[in-house]
């Protein structure tokens, strides 16, 4: 499987010269199939490049929400084939004890802050509330369970018959208490990573700032490696940059933690445009 | 062993946190986890004993009413919140590990997860001062 990154960003869309090998648009990642199955991981900013970059003869895709704060929703009207008929898009999302997916997506496609609803789009829209048991999409097999976040978040475990990746982009998992990083079982998020080919992982603070924004729902970049090593991941993509931090920043960020950690997995940073072919 | 599903994990998190002795149950009535002020009733740790089936801690307080006579398990709050997926409160005796017999009142509440997941119970233990 093909696994594209269009936005790496988290929190904030941070466009400008200082952060443009990164990239400034908020979270999306495409999941593209052998057999075709297109899946896009969140829908913020980066969103409206991949819409541009897809055939106008695609027929289905299938968008998984892992929650709906704003930086993974903003680019959803400015998905291209959401204004096309005749294109079958399934949108994916936590469940919520009030009101249904399509209805908490409505408060935001919908005015003041959208002029268009969601019942404007010429697409044929289907939406379906997770977490449930495992489900069967297109060619892929994918888990969703909730994890540590603010409001119900979930994370995935996209697996083929070649390969598995694991998107986890907004994730605390050491807010889970003193066991972190040496009891999986007590772990938020680890059986969707366990032995997973690709984790792409939340390692938004520095320790510095982790200190001081603890229970905000994300991960320091130590964290985050301690988390890809208790989940014996084979390849691991830091990513959901702080809008704060620019190229050099994180190029220091991770240098530094590579130094230090001596991961035994491989760690490519996610940046905007980075594609990696996953297998076993 | 598979990983808890996260309400349990952030119920655990918030255990570890307070002074009051918590107990944490899974659906099958195994007792999962218990905190630090609720090793000083048990007299033991959970780093000790880990995991302990329904049948061992029900009755290991001892537990009994009023005139001394035992208290079944299925009349316990944990054990109610635990099959009748009610919340139950109930005030009562127990013999610690340590010979002394403490006057309780203990909450029980099961847990729901998101889509209506049964996810086990709580119970928080208050000890009444003598």
């Amino acid at each position: 499987m093909k696994v594209t990154f269009w936005g790496t960003r988290g929190s904030l869309a941070s466009p400008g010269t200082d952060t443009a090998r990164y990239g400034g648009n908020t979270s999306c990642v495409s999941v593209q199939g052998d057999e075709g199955t297109l899946i896009v991981l969140d829908a913020g900013t980066g969103i409206r490049t991949l819409g541009q970059s897809l055939p106008l003869t695609l027929k289905r895709v299938h968008i998984l929400l892992t929650h709906l704060h704003m930086d993974h929703i903003q680019g959803l009207p400015f998905f291209a084939p959401l204004r096309r008929s005749g294109v079958e898009i399934h949108i994916w999302g936590p469940a919520s004890t009030t009101l249904g997916l399509d209805a908490r997506l409505q408060k935001y496609l919908s005015p003041p802050l959208f002029p268009v609803s969601v019942r404007e789009l010429a697409a044929d829209l289907h939406f379906h509330e997770l977490p449930s048991s495992a489900m069967e999409i297109g060619e892929f097999r994918v888990n969703a369970q909730l994890i540590i976040h603010p409001n119900p978040t979930i994370g995935y475990r996209i697996q083929s018959q070649k390969a598995t990746v694991t998107y986890l982009p907004d994730h605390e998992p050491a807010l889970g208490g003193r066991t972190f990083g040496t009891d999986n079982s007590w772990t938020s998020g680890y059986r969707l990573a366990e032995g997973t080919d690709l984790l792409i992982h939340d390692s938004q603070y520095t320790e510095d700032e982790y200190r001081n924004r603890l229970g905000f729902g994300h991960s320091s970049i130590h964290h985050a490696f301690q988390f890809a090593k208790l989940c014996e991941v084979k390849h691991f993509a830091p990513f959901h940059h702080d809008p704060t931090h620019n190229d050099d920043t994180l190029d220091n960020m991770f240098e530094h933690t590579i130094r230090n950690i001596q991961p035994s997995y491989k760690v490519t940073p996610s940046r905007e445009g980075l594609a990696i072919d996953v297998t076993h | 062993m598979s990983q808890q599903e996260i309400e349990v994990i952030l119920s655990r998190h918030l255990a570890e946190c307070l002074a009051m002795p918590i107990f944490i149950v899974n659906p099958d009535g195994d007792l999962i986890f218990y905190n630090e002020p609720a090793e000083a009733i048990l007299g033991q740790s959970y780093t000790e004993t880990g995991t302990m089936p329904a049948r061992e801690w029900a009755t290991i307080f001892n537990p009994m009413d009023g005139e001394g006579k035992s208290i079944a398990p299925e009349d316990l709050p944990l054990v109610i919140a635990l099959s009748k997926r009610h919340p139950a409160h109930k005030l009562f005796w127990i013999l610690g590990r340590d010979g002394v017999t403490r006057e309780i009142e203990v909450t029980a509440f099961p847990l729901i997860g998101q889509a209506d997941r049964f996810l086990g119970a709580l119970a928080i233990f208050w000890e009444n001062p003598k």
